[in-house]
């Protein structure tokens, strides 16, 4: 998969905001997503893990792992298959309940977060499994554990069918006209349910928009387009963490690569100061042996395998 | 997991029909069906099908007896659960109306006590099923039998005499006759049903019983308080058995403790028959009125028509399988 402006190693931030062409290419899925929120001051933290250990059944899936996220701040979330970042994302979500560690949003500690109350501190999540319902129409997936309704729980129908079908020709750009509100998700194709599953994570205004694996599926224009928005996140003051195996695409929006790798964090890299080389190189060094170089502060200071070896390459 | 899996779009051709969805497809598939049965029972037994008193009969017996536990059952069934207690709950139901009544003297008292029991006996169920964790299919066998065996021991399989209740104010409100011909168990099942299309359809509870039978992965991911939700249907479906259970002893006059059992496969058939799915996520009150129907008026039919009382499975069973059949293969083209 080619990737336009950001393959070339070494460019900063601001070079690689400049290099990306705005997309000209109409009626995409992710089309027009520009978020319409005040941007936050600059430097907030606006969640911070520590510490979170998690277990399934004995496997210990993450270990120690901390981790935090800025206003106006992508981080990219790589590691191999089962490497947890699903699993991290979850416990930030409310899904999972980690079995030690703390999480923190905007300095405050939260205890027994729940679906629920992480989507009222403003985290959306498009899952890598997507969650939709397959026998429901469009309206009743966008508002899923959502629904718009009165005190007594009764739903404004109207309301959530109007907002779809606005949602529909404005965001996701299915502008064919069989496609309605009322339409089962069922026959949506794979770019369509993807777009479903985005749109539907946007527009609840979200202060943290966590994305896994979102482009799977998407076609190369819809991929451009949904790199595209994640920048838009940062631009709008808001935060993202994105997860995908395309390195690449990781690269291109992310300011900061969390490497995960079987349950530890392994090191962390601002994309400003490292270029897609390197970061290429440490990926592969992860990958083979779990041992790796990097000298980057961000690292935390205990508690990673083989992190000390001086071993034979230097980033920094 | 890999990139490389997923890339496919459907080239499926999307006609409007995509547009217009399985539901109203099996909603017009079994109207359909409903209209033929009841055709050919006009054709085969015109003077028994072509006179009102047949239609009174079943608007008296058809609610109490499937209609009213089928609405609630409906919905149990979209939340991928089911409930196949509530036989029991009928008649566990009115040991609370029974004691209540004989206590009190009131029958609103004992209808209130009725609904009461059959909301903790649903509450058991809902409990069992979502914290202990055991499917519903499973543990509504085993609540069939303690709700059944805790009446039996409770009225120590005695039956009850209730003609006493019948100048209650409150038992022409249940199962008099409005007007003095519609019967009050028709009435109620109709504002029943209003009920629940609403809650099902326009209700919180209602989407997130359709989430949860969809995809209760989705359903967990999302935020839907899945636990409560599924105990809620419970709930509701046990006291809709208990007030079932009610109208049932109220019309004979009488309680037994065995009341019930012959509901409870004509109530489930009903369900399937109006279409909703024993996977979940799919089903409509709709639906489940005309499936009552047609299984309730099936008996009353072959009677007329003039077949010996032998011939009312080999139909029953034809029914069901042609009404659900129906709805395999209309869910088949529509999508
Ligand atoms: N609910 C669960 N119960 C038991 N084990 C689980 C559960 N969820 C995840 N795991 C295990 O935890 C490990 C990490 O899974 P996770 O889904 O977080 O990985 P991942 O990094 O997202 O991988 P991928 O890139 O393949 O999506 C895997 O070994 C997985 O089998
Ligand atoms: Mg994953």
């Amino acid at each position: 998969m080619t990737f336009p402006p950001a393959g070339e190693s070494g460019m900063s931030a601001d070079e690689r905001e400049s290099a990306r062409q705005p997309s000209q290419l109409a009626n995409p899925i992710i089309a027009a997503l520009e978020p319409a929120v005040m941007p936050r001051p600059e430097g907030e933290r606006r969640l911070e893990l520590r510490h979170i250990s998690k277990a399934f059944g004995g496997v210990h899936v993450l270990k120690d792992v901390s981790m935090d996220l800025g206003s106006s701040e992508v981080i990219g979330l790589l590691g191999d298959n089962g490497a947890g970042k699903s699993t991290l994302i979850k416990i930030i979500t409310g899904v999972h309940r980690p079995d030690a560690g703390e999480i923190l949003f905007g300095g405050r500690r939260v205890e027994g977060l729940t679906v629920q109350k992480a989507r009222g501190l403003g985290v959306e999540t498009v899952y890598q499994e997507r969650a939709l319902a397959d026998q429901l129409p469009l309206w009743r997936n966008i508002f899923m554990g959502r629904a718009v309704g009165g005190p007594l729980g009764f739903l404004k129908v109207g309301d959530m069918r109007r907002m779809t079908a606005k949602l529909m020709s404005e965001s996701m750009g299915f502008t064919s006209a069989v496609l309605t509100p009322n339409t089962v998700v069922k026959g949506l194709s794979g770019g369509e349910r993807q777009g479903l599953a985005i749109v539907r994570a946007l527009h609840f205004q979200a202060d943290i928009i966590i994305l896994d694996e979102p482009t799977m599926g998407l076609s190369l224009r819809e991929t451009e387009k949904l790199l595209q928005f994640v920048e838009g996140i940062r631009t709008a003051g808001k935060s993202a963490i994105f997860i995908d195996h395309n390195i690449f695409h990781v690269y291109s929006v992310a300011d900061r690569i969390v490497v995960l790798d079987r349950g530890r964090v392994a090191g962390q890299f601002p994309t400003s100061r490292y270029s897609l080389d390197e970061l290429l190189s440490i990926m592969r060094e992860v990958a083979t042996g779990g041992a790796f170089t990097e000298q980057e502060r961000y690292r935390p200071a205990a508690g990673l395998p083989g992190a000390a070896t001086g071993a034979s390459e230097d980033h920094a | 997991m890999n990139p490389g899996v997923a890339t496919k779009r459907s080239p499926r051709p999307r006609s409007a029909l995509t547009a217009f969805t399985t539901s109203w497809a099996s909603q017009i598939g079994i109207t359909v069906a409903f209209l033929a049965l009841w055709l050919s029972f006009i054709v085969l037994a015109p003077n028994t099908f072509l006179s009102d008193r047949i239609y009174l009969a079943f608007a008296q017996t058809v609610p109490y007896s499937v209609a009213i536990v089928a609405l609630f059952l409906t919905m149990v069934i979209i939340a991928g659960d089911i409930d196949l207690s509530f036989p029991s709950e009928m008649a566990l139901g009115m040991v609370g109306f029974v004691f209540t009544w004989q206590a009190t003297g009131s029958v609103e008292l004992g209808v209130l006590a009725a609904l009461g029991v059959g909301a903790l006996a649903g509450l058991f169920n809902g409990l069992v099923v979502t914290y202990i964790g055991i499917p519903a299919l499973v543990a509504t066998i085993g609540s069939w039998y303690l709700f059944r065996g805790l009446t039996l021991v409770l009225v120590n399989g005695k039956s009850y005499a209730l003609v006493a209740t019948s100048t209650a104010p409150s038992y022409d409100l249940l199962v008099g006759k409005l007007g003095g011909v519609i019967p009050m168990e028709f009435v109620w099942l109709l504002i029943l049903a209003v009920v629940a299309w609403f809650l099902l359809n326009r209700h919180r509870l209602g989407q997130n019983a359709y989430v949860i039978g969809d995809n209760r992965l989705a359903a967990g991911l999302m935020g839907i308080p899945i636990r409560r939700t599924r105990i809620a249907l419970f709930v509701l479906t046990g006291m809709a058995a208990a007030l079932a259970g009610v109208m049932t002893s109220l019309q004979i006059v009488n309680f037994y403790p065995t009341m019930g059992d012959g509901f409870q496969l004509p109530t489930l058939a009903a369900v399937f028959v109006g279409g909703t799915s024993v996977f979940g996520g799919r089903g409509t009150i709709y639906g489940t009125v005309i499936g009552a129907f047609m299984i309730g008026g099936i008996q009353a039919g072959i009677v007329a028509v003039g077949l010996t009382d032998y011939y009312t499975n080999m139909i029953y069973g034809a029914v069901i399988l042609a009404a659900v059949s129906v709805h395999a293969l209309l869910q088949r083209r529509f999508e």
